[in-house]
């Protein structure tokens, strides 16, 4: 075992770390207030590299590991968890499963463009009536002719409002429930393709977040990505890479409390001392500090067994589900710690505690995360 | 005669690219795992239950561990020790600790309380005496708490004073791990009453030592086949150079102690949580319900998934201090890093209060059953208690947390 950051990676995390505090941070309370989508922190980080971290160079992207997009995630929502998100998604949900499952052509047509930044991706799987049961999905792709006709709507699609291409998931059968999913690679200025409008939220509220509406949406075959009926399965692994991101963006957001907490502790006094003189407030931090790293320690490992070219379901749903309801409860403490000010807007604290509640629910619910797990506890081990 | 452990290589840098972060162990590692684990399964396992019943100290076993050279693992080999890193020793304590905490502690006791304060601190005359004999087999032990002395270490009143070439200690101990098995003492006497905590000296004292005598084993809730007594020092004479550092470095040497040896509790908390999990899987596998195997109800499914995400959590926060305490010879050689002790003391609360959460858990998936002895669930869940106390209770942990962070920020 080994812990130390290479010289690439501690690089890396320093670039971005001055990137984040310096153009992301002084966004971010404007963006959470207005629902701004910040297409042009996106442009930014994708000229930085990172907007496909972990994609070779060949197809535009940074051409380096999981870990280290981990470490992107992290920083980057430490400043600001609404430009972690969008990150997030075009790196997981979009840009890795074309490397996984897509052809030569797919690559250099779809994958170079989001994984360089000049194109935006959004993932469209869930639906009104289907979420946590993703199999039960409604939209459907007709085949006709030497292509699909894809009529449906999705929900919850972050970057939905601005994406370039959209990933999605459509059914060819009902019937055939999770065996007849099928994955679509579609341009969003499609013919019939329309996309909702922002949709204010708890958090995470400049995320581009909508609903997505497919009219008789024309889709080449040469679009379809994987084959037909393999669309669960491509999801699912996909998700896996996703929960890294999420559990990264916890763990940034949940760095930035701990870190106001700390320092407002020991400038706020009250009773005569500072908050920090206390010993429950020293008791608040130190837990919060003690789950940080484990949360971060899980995300590690998971990124690591993915860069081992190893199975990594198991890791991925342990980091995500410990970091998103870590990111949870050391918001919450956070808060604690600057008492009224830290229910008030003027405090980066409030937005944390907002914002860290979607972590327990997108890409996987907790629930859903306790069944992988107990999945592979029980039934796989 | 089980084989003895080969000194321990570095382990191998990760695959792809310059180093960086990696979450494999090396092959010696996994090597010794599977050693120790048979070990354990074999010699240890059998009458486990009737040495707790019987609060029986294992002394034959302790002996085979001894020959296996596990008491003194971190022992430099020119003392004898197998020289092993930090992180092996955590590895061989959650092995031991999985199938009995009690004889996990007695081997946690010896290596991170006894040999490794020597072998950091001691004089070159006492280490060529002292660590071969520990490496060899010998138990050692680490007098620090006292009746009114227990988180307030600070307050701690036996005395030590200088006479001619030797050192006269007076006073008590209490809680001491064992005590009465061991050959070795490491014991902090306050020798300038005047100089509070820069007052303290360590010194090392054996069981031979005139005017030293062993109290009645103490009675307890769990660990029952780990020995734990008081000890008095009735004008107990030692010499000089039985002194760690030099004096008035004592309550240093004890801090410096206890965050090394915290990772062997945290060790040990991990393997206690391994065990809880795994008898809570066969549990829930085996015992039907409603019809169904209980494994196949959403509630219990849940909390299996738990403990196995905090287990994994726990584990690594364990290694992870293991590594930032230092490599192979640790003891000696290499410097920890500068934030061992934040990181030992986290993984001390974290591990073991996740696997006091584990034990909990595993045996009320166990139901009436896990409250019966004839189950193991409820020997663990006895032994894990003591996990959040002693080497520092939870609390202390907090607070050593706490000032790392506040000292940092």
């Amino acid at each position: 075992m080994e812990i130390q950051l290479n010289e690439e990676q501690l690089l890396l995390r320093e670039n971005v770390r001055r990137f984040a505090d310096e153009v992301v941070r002084p966004r971010a309370k404007e963006i959470d207030k207005t629902g701004e989508f910040p297409r042009r922190f996106f442009d930014q980080a994708g000229e930085l590299g990172l907007a496909g971290v972990a994609v070779p160079e060949e197809y535009g992207g940074g051409g380096m590991d999981t870990l280290s997009y981990s470490l992107v995630i992290e920083e980057i929502s430490r400043a600001c968890a609404n430009s972690g998100v969008i990150l997030s998604v075009n790196n997981s949900l979009v840009c890795d499963p074309i490397l996984k499952f897509g052809t030569d052509e797919q690559k250099r047509e779809f994958l170079t463009p989001l994984a360089s930044g000049r194109k935006l991706g959004c993932f469209g799987l869930t639906e009104p009536g289907a979420g946590s049961d993703a199999a039960s999905l409604r939209t459907l792709a007709r085949r006709e002719g030497d292509g699909y006709t894809l009529d449906g709507s999705k929900v919850f699609i972050t970057n939905g409002t601005h994406a370039d291409v959209a990933l999605v998931f459509a059914t060819v059968d009902p019937e055939k429930k999770h065996r007849g999913i099928t994955a679509f690679l579609v341009p969003t200025d499609s013919p019939g393709f329309h996309c909702g409008v922002h949709e204010t939220k708890l958090g995470v509220n400049a995320s581009g977040t909508t609903e997505l509406r497919f009219d008789d949406v024309q889709v080449p075959a040469r679009q379809r990505l994987g084959e037909e009926g393999e669309g669960f399965k491509i999801a699912m692994a996909t998700l896996d890479g996703g929960r890294i991101g999420i559990a990264s963006q916890a763990v940034g957001i949940a760095q930035a409390a701990l870190e106001d907490a700390l320092a407002y502790a020991q400038q706020r006094e009250q009773f005569g001392q500072h908050l920090a003189d206390f010993q429950a407030i020293q008791f608040y931090l130190a837990d919060m500090s003690t789950e940080i790293d484990a949360a971060r320690l899980l995300t590690w490992k998971a990124a690591w067994t993915k860069d081992q070219g190893k199975r990594y379901t198991l890791e991925a749903a342990q980091a995500k589900l410990f970091a998103s309801e870590m990111a949870q409860r050391v918001t919450n403490k956070a808060l604690q710690i600057h008492g009224g000010y830290g229910y008030s807007r003027e405090y980066n604290v409030e937005r944390y505690f907002r914002d860290a509640r979607i972590t327990e629910i997108y890409e996987g619910t907790s629930e859903i995360q306790k069944m992988v797990i107990a999945d592979w506890v029980l039934d796989k081990a | 005669m089980p084989p003895a452990i080969a000194p321990t290589a570095p382990a191998a840098p990760a695959a792809t690219g310059a180093g960086g972060p990696s979450f494999g162990l090396s092959e010696d590692q996994e090597l010794l795992r599977e050693q120790v684990r048979r070990f354990a399964e074999e010699r240890i396992r059998p009458g486990v239950q009737e040495r707790d019943r019987a609060h029986r100290f294992p002394a034959e076993i302790v002996g085979e561990m001894g020959e296996m050279g596990l008491l003194g693992m971190l022992v430099g080999e020119e003392y004898g020790g197998a020289g092993a890193d930090v992180l092996t020793y955590a590895i061989v304590v959650e092995e031991l600790a999985r199938v009995c905490a009690a004889t996990a502690v007695t081997m946690s006791v010896s290596n991170s309380v006894c040999c490794w304060p020597i072998a950091r601190f001691g004089g070159e005359a006492l280490k060529r005496r002292v660590l071969p004999e520990l490496a060899g087999g010998a138990l050692g032990a680490f007098g620090l708490t006292e009746p009114g002395a227990g988180s307030d270490a600070g307050s701690l009143r036996t005395a030590a004073r200088r006479d001619g070439d030797s050192w006269v200690l007076s006073g008590e101990k209490a809680w001491i791990s064992n005590a009465g098995f061991a050959r070795w003492h490491v014991v902090i006497a306050r020798t300038d009453p005047a100089a509070g905590k820069r007052g303290m000296t360590a010194f090392v004292v054996p069981a031979d030592a005139p005017g030293f005598a062993v109290g009645e084993p103490e009675e307890k809730l769990g660990l029952r086949a780990s020995r734990t007594a008081p000890i008095h020092f009735n004008d107990c004479r030692v010499p000089a150079e039985h002194v760690l550092g030099s004096p008035g470095q004592g309550f240093k040497i004890a801090l410096a102690t206890l965050d090394h040896s915290r990772i062997g509790i945290a060790a040990q908390s991990v393997g206690i949580h391994q065990r809880a999990l795994e008898l809570a899987v066969a549990y829930a596998r085996e015992r039907v319900q409603f019809g169904v195997p209980i494994a196949r109800h959403q509630a219990i499914r849940f909390r299996i998934a738990e403990m196995a995400t905090e287990l994994a959590a726990a584990r690594l926060k364990t290694w992870r201090a293991a590594i930032a305490a230092g490599g192979a010879g640790a003891a000696t050689d290499v410097p920890e890093a500068p934030e061992a002790g934040r990181l030992a003391a986290e993984a001390k609360l974290f591990a073991s209060e996740a696997a006091n959460r584990a034990c909990q858990e595993s045996l009320q998936i166990h139901g009436g059953n896990g409250f019966h002895d004839d189950y193991e669930i409820s020997r663990l869940y006895r032994d894990v208690r003591v996990t959040t106390i002693y080497e520092g209770t939870s609390e202390m942990q907090r607070l050593v947390i706490a000032r790392h962070l506040l000292a940092r920020s």
